[in-house]
């Protein structure tokens, strides 16, 4: 029965086939503006989400406190108060600490040949690859020697691999770090572009002891301070309680006095992402709703169509009427009409929007992602405006006087 | 021996034309039985097409009571009139009432959707009834390529293919040629002749004469009711 409903509409709606795909554009392009919206999106959404993965979205950065120079706020790392061993323990006292990598850092120009490059420079152990999400793309780890007496080693970014070496093979070759010659032993896996656009592969890393020895010396009254601790959080742990955690730790083993602020400060990078994430976030609803207005405008045509409809074809309600049709007869017959026109123009609009949303990432390098959910709501939707927008005609139909629809001119 | 098809009672309709009141029925009693070929005559405006329309359970009355198959009708639903028009009533129109662009076996087969006849039946149905009315070779053809005579008969068809106990022709060869509307009044008086119970309202006496009864309306009133002796036999001519 409701096979033959759609087998009627399907002949009613072909009598008129230009008027019924004018009809079934607008929801057409409702449904694909939905669709490359939504999908564009979370495209978007999903780049962030591998930019916090990238990052590591489970790391804090533990920086050692401002100083203030003349008045001057030096900025965040700019005192040595970290030292080596908080890292230690951090990672034993601290529950929810998996890792925790101190980091020593400087700028400085990297030479090979008559080639140069100016680079940051980052002295850490094995542990800061892990906790800052760094895989090695050729060559091995620093071994703990090399770590522990400081060895004349250096593990290349992608970037700075690229512009001293080019294709060839770094492995084994000897550069210059400002004044020290130091063998390449690995390069770094490509990371691409951050967040604000600097590029994460040009720097390079060389064990903390190296940094400190050879490359920045021992500064300020601690001959064993670090820049910054990279801590990595356990999976799955919070990472507001994780953070107290930290920072009620650093204040103890610091033995800072409860009316003093923080000598240190916590930062969360997954925080700064999250707030770009969520100004992406309004953005797609917003054009997920103007796509929708296109939607609702679709309904209302098909609406205008269905009004149109009834009225010429009040002759053949009569006449249906006549040879048996009862009200829910006519009733249903218009409001699957109605429903069909909508299906069909959302599955063109579903085709169509697929279609954009390939070639926009093909030819635009966009990121888009068509969910089988929104495809389903979508759908689903237009089909809820068939029925939205054609009862009320299905149901002026159904109304009628068998005698006045079949009289009328 | 034969029982009432429908019968009508104190028959009353009234319409408002501004500030007048126009009874186009005004007190109608008949009873008309199974078998019979009834032809309903009379000028237009005298009711005759009101009165069709009211045992067609197409209008309802203003006062009175149409009996159909001993059903009041005035107690049913929308639903149920419905339905009674399907099982009961044929109808066949003055202008075919066909739907176009559907084929001739499409269009007879209207009435068994709302019928709840099993689908695969309805092509063998309908083609039967379109074979019985002299169209067999015919029956993919969309009413723009028949005939009206051809368009007639198919609108036939489609009044017989639920069996119904009563047909109603509202004035089925006004819109056709003499001749064509002649061979239209044989199908009627064949299938008179089969049992089928016929209503048929015209103006015309000579249409009127193929009928074995003939009621008279004027000015909303039944004002004579004869059978007639001698029906004049389409075959004969």
């Amino acid at each position: 029965m409701i096979l033959r409903l759609f087998k009627t509409a399907f002949i009613a709606l072909r009598v008129n086939i230009l008027r019924s795909f004018l009809t079934m554009l607008g929801i057409i392009i409702g449904v694909s503006a939905v669709i490359i919206m939504v999908s564009l999106g979370a495209g978007a959404q999903e780049e962030v989400d591998a930019q916090i993965e990238s990052l590591g979205g489970n790391v804090f950065i533990l920086f050692g406190s401002f100083r203030r120079n003349g008045g001057a706020n030096t900025g965040a790392g700019s005192v040595q108060s970290l030292e080596q061993k908080h890292a230690d323990l951090l990672e034993t006292n601290v529950g929810s600490v998996e890792i925790a990598a101190p980091q020593l850092s400087t700028n400085a120009q990297v030479i090979f040949g008559n080639l140069n490059w100016p680079t940051d420079v980052e002295g850490i152990d094995n542990r800061y690859m892990i906790a800052g999400n760094w895989e090695l793309e050729t060559g091995r780890e620093f071994t703990g020697q090399e770590l522990s007496t400081g060895g004349k080693v250096v593990i290349l970014g992608s970037t700075v691999a690229e512009e001293l070496f080019g294709a060839a093979d770094p492995i084994g070759q000897t550069v210059r770090v400002d004044k020290t010659n130091v063998t390449v032993i690995g390069t770094l896996r490509s990371k691409g572009q951050d967040t604000r656009g600097n590029d994460q592969d040009d720097r390079i890393f060389l064990p903390i002891e190296t940094v400190r020895t050879r490359l920045t010396g021992r500064q300020g009254s601690n001959p064993n301070s670090v820049r910054m601790i990279l801590v990595k959080i356990y999976d799955g742990e919070d990472m507001g309680f994780a953070e107290e955690d930290i920072a009620y730790f650093m204040r103890e083993s610091m033995r800072v006095s409860p009316t003093q602020d923080d000598p240190f400060s916590l930062r969360n990078l997954s925080e700064m992402i999250e707030t770009r994430a969520e100004t992406t976030a309004i953005f797609n609803t917003l054009l997920a709703g103007v796509a929708s207005v296109s939607l609702l405008v679709g309904g209302i045509g098909i609406m205008n169509i269905m009004l149109v409809s009834v009225t010429e074809r009040t002759r053949e309600i009569g006449l249906r009427m006549a040879v048996g049709a009862s009200p829910s007869h006519i009733l249903n017959q218009f409001l699957v009409e109605a429903i069909t026109l909508c299906a069909l123009g959302g599955a063109i609009g579903i085709g169509i929007a697929w279609i954009t949303t390939y070639c926009m990432t093909y030819y635009f390098d966009l990121t888009s992602v068509i969910h089988t959910k929104i495809v389903l709501i979508s759908l689903g939707f237009s089909c809820l405006i068939g029925i939205f927008f054609g009862y009320y005609p299905a149901l002026k139909a159904s109304k009628l006087q068998p005698i006045d629809a079949l009289r009328y001119e | 021996m034969s029982s009432s098809v429908f019968s009508c009672a104190g028959l009353k309709k009234r319409y408002q034309m501004g500030d007048n009141e126009v009874w186009a029925l005004n007190g109608v009693d008949i009873d008309i039985m199974q078998g019979e070929f009834v032809a309903v005559m009379g000028p237009s405006g005298s009711g005759k097409s009101t009165f069709m329309n009211m045992v067609g359970c197409l209008d309802t009355p203003s006062e009175g009571e149409v009996t159909i198959n001993s059903e009041k009708v005035s107690t049913l639903s929308k639903e149920d009139l419905a339905k009674l028009r399907n099982r009961y009533i044929g109808f066949v129109f003055q202008q075919f009432n066909l739907l176009a662009r559907t084929t001739a076996v499409d269009n007879v087969s209207l009435p068994l959707i709302y019928s709840g006849q099993p689908e695969d039946e309805w092509q063998t149905m309908a083609e039967n009834r379109l074979q019985q009315v002299g169209l067999g070779e015919r029956m993919d053809h969309h009413p723009a390529q028949l005939s009206g005579g051809q368009q007639q008969r198919v609108a036939i068809a489609r009044a017989l293919v639920n069996d119904p106990l009563v047909i109603l022709a509202d004035e089925p060869t006004g819109a056709l040629d003499t001749q064509t509307g002649i061979e239209i009044m044989q199908l009627f008086q064949d299938l008179n002749d089969e049992g089928k119970t016929i209503v048929l309202v015209t103006h015309e006496p000579e249409v009127a004469a193929y009928a074995k009864r003939q009621l008279l309306f004027r000015d909303g009133k039944l004002v004579s009711d004869e059978f007639n002796p001698n029906p004049t036999l389409a075959m004969a001519q």
